[in-house]
């Protein structure tokens, strides 16, 4: 195919304007996606990114400005008229039916997958798109999407986009596609996003991971409160420089505080695994890891000491344990709940007398954790749902932290938060660790296993090497990562 | 204005606006002749279907799949037992409530036993029971016709201040549950399990436990709301809690309780009830036959729930 004349943008925004009821979340932005180029955008939690994303692929309808797609002016844009120009999103709630196959996914997306044979065509596509963009996948596309692990997911959601059925694909959209994915299949990611660039595909990346950012991004989009603050072409930053720009104040990578928890009696421990590899045990005031590539039997692990260390028939004044949900859909948020309820639920023991809850000191303790965490919303009483996704995480953590639990659960806690509330909670895990409470942290990012005093690996299920002090090392992890466990 | 618009916004006010229009309407046709007639017979047949539909209400708050088709045969149950304990007797009148109460307790226990043993839907598993406790019914019933105590039979038909006395154990019961659904982390833990149980589970929520309690409330609601409809209609009969089954889970799904689970709404359980028998007494005057009363009334439940269900999606 030949073009006449110049490129014009795949979609041009400009002057796009948004509120929902006093917030607002686009201030005038104006945003040009070239064909071949990968753009990557970045600011913090409700700094408008998802909905700048909502804008592009017809979601959501501007207050104000105007769209042009290859150069024309469109009247009524829309989810369809998106979808026929080929522009495709990957979000961040992962959105796929778990209730039907892989195959059954990919036609709610496709509609052009009709008629006789559908499901023999629709397997074909997908499963060429998972091992072009996932070689060596495990994936059935038989399988019930609800049986599959969530890093699983949003892979399955990654081919669906990339899928051409009936038009060319010309934009996807990845919003925090690696959030879920570990190390090796985030760079398998990336690296298929880069082949698709060269064919002269465009992608709009928004990652918090600004190292994937740098190195992806031919460009990259600073947003603030609705605005875009700044566009450079990536050379032309740093990881320092970003940070900056998106208004944090930058803290070098903090010194490691080499701890030795002196081995007494492990406040917790679990017998090994399918009785291979190693058993677990932590100590009081220690922060650790599990590390591993996804999906390894951390979550399990996580979920089966929550399981054992919780009661299912009777109250707990003093829970021993609490857990911060990685997967906010499967088993955090209330959605039918306020962002005070859904914080106070944990605690509400100690919000009460004789089972009646005493509204003042809920909501005193609502108005403390908002303040302490930052948690970005005008009034408590808004439903959960009302968050971005960030901050919705941010509501979890403080319902975690509020209780008097001796030892937190995270499971991968800081999917989707941006980089100054990482810091705000890495300090607060360290002050609560320094006072005696214990974490036990899965994270699938690497800067965030390297603060643990302690790691444990996981491969197919089981610990298969423990790590301590110096011997935390991005390079020991991923060495550990591909080792078998002794039986 | 402002009082009316928060007003419209309440899923429960479209049950109480159906239950009034239907009232002018019938006192309409009747020429306002039997309004006060009208009101007393309504409050106190709604009393009973208030009590089972709370009870009711709790168990679907907990979510998806949880329902208590039990009611009807604990209501049998428990009545037929509590008039032959008394035996006509005044001074046996507590041992009475208590024995009703006692079988409550042990169907609803009995109950999450099977859904929690046998890991069987509460579907299945209640139904199940209902068979059992029927049978027990049955058994223990062998075509005795007992008048119950006359003092009890005196005070259920009686009134106090104009309002039927059943009418008003139900609403103390029904501020007893509204109580405990707003201001007690009992209340919040059931709305957290009909949420999300494997959130509630991981936010500490004693899930097993929470369950338990809630299908021992509905099983002891059921077994008052028989113990009084025994006393009320001068004797037990096999067949008295029969219609209670619909009904009770009619009136939580009209009163604008979420059929999901996790939002509940006592104070539309009064207007739905008082609603569904203004309906049937509606029909009555009209002249219908049974046959066509009972499609009337199906059309109707199902027109309030289209009409409230879409008032509900435009505000979430």
């Amino acid at each position: 195919m030949t073009m006449a004349g110049p490129q014009h943008a795949v979609i041009e925004v400009t002057d796009a304007k948004m509120s929902f009821g006093a917030v607002k979340a686009l201030d005038g932005i104006t945003l040009a996606i070239q064909p071949g180029e990968c753009v990557g955008l970045v600011g913090h939690n409700g700094a408008g990114k998802s909905t700048i994303v909502n804008v592009v692929n017809g979601g959501l309808t501007l207050h104000e400005g105007r769209i042009a797609l290859g150069g024309q002016p469109v009247d009524k844009y829309n989810v369809k008229v998106a979808r026929d120009h080929g522009v495709r999103c990957v979000f961040q709630e992962l959105s796929l039916c778990p209730n039907l196959t892989v195959t059954e996914n990919t036609r709610i997306i496709h509609s052009s997958l009709s008629g006789w044979g559908w499901r023999k065509r629709a397997s074909s596509v997908v499963r060429a798109k998972l091992d072009e963009i996932f070689p060596g996948h495990h994936i059935q596309v038989g399988a019930l999407v609800g049986d599959l692990t969530i890093s699983e997911k949003q892979m399955v959601e990654i081919a669906t986009a990339f899928s051409e059925i009936a038009q060319k694909v010309r934009l996807v959209i990845l919003d925090e596609p690696t959030s879920s994915l570990d190390a090796s299949l985030a760079a398998q990611l990336l690296k298929y996003v880069r082949a698709f660039i060269k064919t002269g595909g465009s992608v709009i990346l928004i990652s918090h991971i600004l190292g994937e950012i740098l190195s992806t991004c031919d460009r990259i989009v600073v947003m603030k409160d609705g605005k875009v603050v700044a566009a450079r072409p990536s050379p032309e930053f740093t990881e320092h420089s970003l940070v900056e720009s998106m208004g944090s104040v930058v803290k070098g990578p903090s010194a490691r505080p080499v701890r030795d928890i002196s081995p007494g009696t492990p406040v917790l421990s679990a017998a090994r695994r399918r009785e291979q590899g190693l058993p677990f045990r932590a100590h009081k005031g220690e922060i650790i890891g599990l590390a591993g590539l996804g999906g390894h039997g951390q979550t399990e692990t996580l979920t089966d000491i929550y399981l054992r260390h919780s009661g299912n028939w009777l109250r707990e004044q003093t829970p021993k344990v609490a857990f911060v949900a990685g997967d906010r859909r499967l088993n955090g948020v209330f959605p039918l709940w306020s962002i005070i309820k859904n914080m106070s639920i944990s605690h509400l023991a100690d919000l009460s007398t004789k089972g009646l809850i005493h509204r003042q000191d809920e909501m005193k303790l609502v108005e403390t954790w908002k303040a302490k965490i930052e948690v970005r919303t005008k009034n408590v009483e808004n439903t959960i749902l009302s968050l971005s996704g960030g901050n919705q995480q941010k509501v979890l953590f403080a319902r975690a932290l509020a209780t008097r639990a001796d030892v937190v659960l995270m499971d991968d806690p800081t999917r989707g938060v941006d980089i100054g509330t990482k810091q705000e909670v890495y300090s607060i895990l360290r002050s609560e660790a320094d006072k005696g409470r214990t974490f036990i942290w899965y994270s699938t990012e690497m800067d965030e296993i390297c603060l643990c005093d302690r790691v444990y690996v996981f491969n197919n299920g089981a610990i298969v090497a423990e790590l301590k002090g110096d011997e935390v090392t991005e390079k020991n992890i991923l060495a550990a990562s591909f080792m078998g466990a002794a039986a | 204005m402002i009082v009316i618009k928060r007003l419209l916004h309440k899923p429960w006010i479209w049950s109480f606006v159906a239950a009034v229009t239907v009232w002018f309407v019938t006192i309409i046709f009747t020429g306002g002749a039997s309004a006060f007639g009208l009101t007393q017979a309504t409050l106190t047949f709604a009393a009973f279907s208030i009590i089972v539909g709370t009870g009711q209400m709790f168990v679907i708050t907990l979510g998806p799949g949880n329902i208590d088709l039990s009611v009807p045969a604990t209501m049998t149950l428990a009545g037929t037992v509590a008039l032959k304990v008394m035996d006509g007797d005044n001074s046996m009148i507590v041992p009475g409530l208590l024995v009703a109460i006692a079988i409550g307790f042990a169907i609803g226990i009995c109950n999450y036993g099977l859904i929690k043993l046998l890991r069987i839907p509460p579907i299945i598993a209640t139904l199940s029971m209902s068979f059992i406790v029927q049978s027990t019914a049955i058994w223990t019933n062998r075509g005795l016709r007992i008048k119950p105590p006359a003092v009890l039979a005196d005070f259920t038909i009686s009134t106090t201040m104009g309002i039927p006395n059943v009418a008003w154990i139900a609403l103390i019961l029904t501020i007893i549950a509204y109580w405990l659904l707003q201001k007690t982390i009992y209340g919040r833990w059931v709305s957290a399990i009909g949420q999300s149980i494997l959130a509630a589970r991981m936010a500490g929520i004693p899930v097993d436990g929470v369950r338990i309690a809630t299908y021992v409330l509905c099983a002891l609601l059921a077994s008052v709301c028989g113990f009084l409809l025994a006393n009320f209609s001068g004797g037990a009969a096999l067949n008295m809690g029969s219609e209670y089954l619909l009904m009770s889970i009619a009136v939580v799904v009209i009163g604008g309780t979420a059929v999901g689970g996790g939002d509940s709404n006592v104070p539309g359980i009064w207007g739905a009830s008082l609603f569904m028998f203004l309906v049937v007494s509606m029909l009555n005057t009209y002249g219908f036959d049974a046959g066509i009363r009972l499609i009337m009334t199906g059309i109707i439940i199902i027109g309030v729930i289209v009409l409230a269900g879409g008032n509900n999606s435009e505000q979430r």
